[in-house]
Order: structure tokens, then sequence, then C-alpha cells
């Protein structure tokens, strides 16, 4: 293995990188025409695409900000719906036998079933409005939530717990002061998983069929046939992607300081 | 299974947004010799199956080299990280107007968008086996005057099998679910655009079949890169 690179080397050879590709990129399209716009479009042409929708009256009904803040509040929405009903349907199952064995068999069958696949199944159900995109939300963050809280649960030290007994702790406290905090590591990688699901697939939902949100931006500059706008949408899909998982970052590490 | 068909049973309840368990088998049983949207459902099966091999195999004839690549060169891993992080975050669907508006809707945009599912994890996997690799086990080959290439090719692939196969189950997973997202959205056949005629037809046991469907293959190929797994880290000296 070759010696490990410094940071600094590293973050130099990063913004190098980024620069030859965009001037690379700027070349090709624009200057000497390599690429043409109506197959890739060049710095200028994203540029454009970013004031068209950037004022009034926007593009696809309604001007970025309007488009991105549905898209987030949707994915919000649908995944704290999720953790708020994962989370705690974990921790019972992994805590009683008898909801585990109830439950279990129902996972099993609905797990291999991709969440994107349940958007026709919702559109038939409630429409083409928030609610559908909500559910199919709910479903994808809903399952990774669940079963890594469980396998968190499952994992608990049964030292820890049957010290917390000794002790004279009820159920109650054993399952708020040590088995939630013990895994809570476990679940906040569920729910990282569970964010990167619903993000996707609140894109595919939107791409389906939606009146706005980004999903919707790119469908009606595909149909347009507009490269420009379409590759903007594209760096605001994978801008608030990661803006989010930053967020998710953040919050685990207030939630879990002794593992610092 | 009880409750679904009571509630399907239930008064108020329209047969045709809610059909019971009986209805959606019969269904399901039905479209294997019946032709739905064009063809039945083992054809729509077959040309997503088809797409999915092609798009999988594609990535990891692709990622898995350049990953064990950025594994070895720190230059290519300092060139490639920065590029990959950034496209990491486009979800893979977000490239369903390009694959449409570059590879048009028959069989290469579908390829594109499993790719993007599926490339990332083989990348990912291949580079940190490489990175775990026992360094004495790579000085031995050096020493022993191994080009870079024998590197590579005796060492660190060798030694990187069971996390790039652990890789590949993710990617799978991954592109099996892109495809069907790229089928509800740009393609004429296929096991998503048979639920998506179900959905316009308000035919909810055809799509409830075509779930049904989607599941069980998503399940064999899990289950087979599972055995795999099992296979290739059990012929493994611990």
């Amino acid at each position: 293995m070759t010696k490990g690179s410094s940071r600094v080397v590293r973050a130099v050879a990063a913004i190098a990188t980024l620069l030859v590709v965009c001037t690379a990129w700027w070349l090709l399209t624009d200057v000497f025409h390599a690429i043409s716009s109506g197959r890739f479009p060049g710095p200028s042409d994203v540029i454009k695409a970013a004031i068209q929708i950037g004022k009034p009256p926007g593009y696809g009904g309604a001007v970025i900000w309007a488009h991105v803040g549905a898209s987030l509040a949707l994915v919000t929405a649908g995944f704290f719906v999720a953790a708020a009903t994962g989370v705690p349907l974990g921790l019972a199952m992994g805590r009683s036998r008898r909801v585990e064995a109830f439950l279990n068999p129902v996972f099993l069958t609905i797990r291999p079933i991709p969440p994107l696949a349940w958007i026709p199944l919702a559109i038939v159900w409630f429409g083409l409005g928030p609610v559908a995109k909500i559910f199919v939300v709910w479903f994808a963050a809903f399952v990774p939530s669940l079963i890594n809280t469980y396998a968190g649960v499952r994992n608990v030290d049964p030292v820890l717990i049957a010290a917390a007994r000794v002790h004279g702790a009820s159920e109650a406290r054993v399952l708020s002061k040590v088995i939630f905090p013990a895994s809570l590591p476990m679940i906040f990688s569920g729910l990282r998983l569970s964010l990167q699901a619903s993000w996707t697939t609140l894109v595919a939902a939107e791409l389906v069929g939606a009146f706005i949100g980004l999903g919707h931006v790119l469908t009606v500059a595909s149909t347009d046939i507009y490269p420009g706008m379409i590759f903007y949408a594209m760096a605001w899909v994978a801008l608030c992607g990661s803006l989010m998982t930053v967020a998710l970052g953040a919050a685990e590490r207030r939630a879990t300081p002794w593992l610092r | 299974m009880a409750i679904w068909s009571l509630a399907a049973r239930a008064p108020g309840v329209n047969p045709l947004i809610l059909p019971g368990p009986l209805s959606v088998v019969e269904t399901f049983v039905r479209l294997t010799h019946e032709p739905f949207a064009g063809y039945t459902l083992q054809q729509h099966l077959g040309s997503s199956i088809v797409r999915f091999l092609l798009g999988f195999v594609l990535a990891a004839l692709i990622g898995i080299p350049l990953g064990l690549g950025m594994g070895w060169f720190r230059i290519l891993d300092d060139i490639v990280s920065p590029l990959f992080e950034a496209f990491r975050f486009v979800a893979p669907i977000a490239w369903v107007p390009f694959a449409a508006l570059w590879f048009g809707t028959g069989i290469g945009g579908p390829i594109l968008i499993i790719f993007a599912g599926a490339f990332p994890p083989c990348v990912i996997n291949a580079y940190r086996g490489a990175r775990l690799v026992d360094r004495k086990l790579i000085e031995a080959a050096q020493t022993l005057g191994a080009s870079d290439f024998q590197v590579i090719a005796k060492v660190l692939l060798p030694a990187s099998i069971p996390s790039i196969v652990a890789g590949l189950r993710i990617s799978a997973g991954l592109g099996w679910q892109s495809l069907i997202g790229a089928e509800l959205i740009v393609v004429s056949a296929g096991i998503g655009y048979l639920m998506v005629q179900g959905q316009s037809n308000l035919n909810t046991a055809i799509v409830m079949s075509g779930m049904i469907a989607i599941g069980l293959v998503g399940a064999a190929i899990d289950i087979g890169l599972r055995f795999l797994e099992r296979a290739v880290t059990r012929g493994k000296p611990a």
C-alpha cells in the first residue's frame, strides 16, 4: 500500500481535479462545441436555466425555491413519520417475543419489494397529491429504521440490562435509560439508510407524477428536451441529498455525545 | 393475510381499489398465460431481467477494477474520489431524463440508470477491500519482484473478494430497485411498465401481481448472491 496521503495534499488534489473537469466541461461545450448542447449542456446553458427558474414565473409551474421547498417538506414529513413509527416498533420487536413473532413474518414478505414498486399502488390509492408521496416515502424509510432498531436492541449487552434490573429498574426505565441509548448508534445507521431511501423514492415518485417538486422539474425539462434545466435540477437533487446527510450526521453527534 | 382479506370484503371497499388476496393470486396466474400490455408476465420479467443483468455486469466490470486501482494508486484515488463524492448524491433515478435523452427509452436508457444505482457499491467495496489487505502480503509480493499489475491481480483481487461480493449484493439490490424506477417512468415493456399500465387502468390486482413478481425476483437475486458470499468466505482461510 502506498503511503497515506496527508489531508492538505488530498484537498489540493480534489480542488485541482474539480477545476480541471470544470474547465474541460466548459471548453468542450461552450468554447469548441465538441459536444452539442442538445445532448449535454454547457455551463452557460445551466446558468441560463438557473436564471430562468430562479425568478417568477419560474419553470414547471413555480420558481426553484418553491420546488425545492415542496420536495424537502414531503421528504421530511415522510421521514419523520417513518422514524416515529419504525423506531418504537423496532424497540417493541426487540423486547417482546410476542410482538416479534407477530410482525416478523409480515416484514419478511414485504421486505424484498423495493419501495419504488409501491408508487403505482400509492397513486391508485391516494392520487397524485402529497398523501401518496408521504405514503411511499414512509414506506421506503420505515423498513430500514425498524430493522436496524430491532438489531440494535438485540445487540445490547445483557449484562447491562441485568445490572439495571438488579438495582430495581422497571421495564420502562430499562427501556429508556439502558436499551434505547445503547442501541442509538444502530438506530442512527438505520436512519441514515432510511433518509437515502426516502430521497430517492421521493424523486422517483415525483418523476412518475406530480404537480410541483424537483422530480416534476426533471419531467417537464425532459419532455421539453431542455438539458440545461435537467442538469440544474439534478444538481439540486444531489445538493439536497448531501445536505440532509450532513444534518443527520450532526444530529447523531449531538444525540450520542459519549461516542465522540 | 386475514386482516387483508377482511378489509377487502368490508362493505364500502371498492374491489378495484383493494382486491382480496385470492383475486390477486388469480390475476397473477392469469397474467402468466394471458398477455397484458402486449406481453405475458414472464415476457415482461424476462426483458426486465436482461436489462438488469446488462447494467449490473457493466457496473461490476468497470467498478471493481476502478475500486482496486484506487486502492493501489494514490494518484487515481486523489483524482477519482472527489468526482465520485460529487456524483454519489445524485439519486440514480434522477438520471432518467438524461438516460432518455442520450440512449432513448429502449434498452440503453434503463441500463444507464441501473448502472448509476449499482456502480457506487462496487467501487466502494473493492476500494475498501484493497485498502484492508494485509501489508505483509503486498510487501512479500513486491520483494519477489511483482509489478503493479501483478500486485493488483494476484494479491489485492483475491484478498478483497469477500468485500467485493458483499458490495455486489448491495449493488444488485440497488440496481434492481433502480430498474423498477426506470421502467415506471420511461420504458415500454418490462415489469414496471406492466404495473404502470395496471395503475392507469385502475386495476390494483395487476399492480399487486407486479409487486409480487418484483419481490420474488429481487429475493431470488439476493439469495443467489448470499450463497456466493458464503461459498467465497468459506473458501478463504481464516
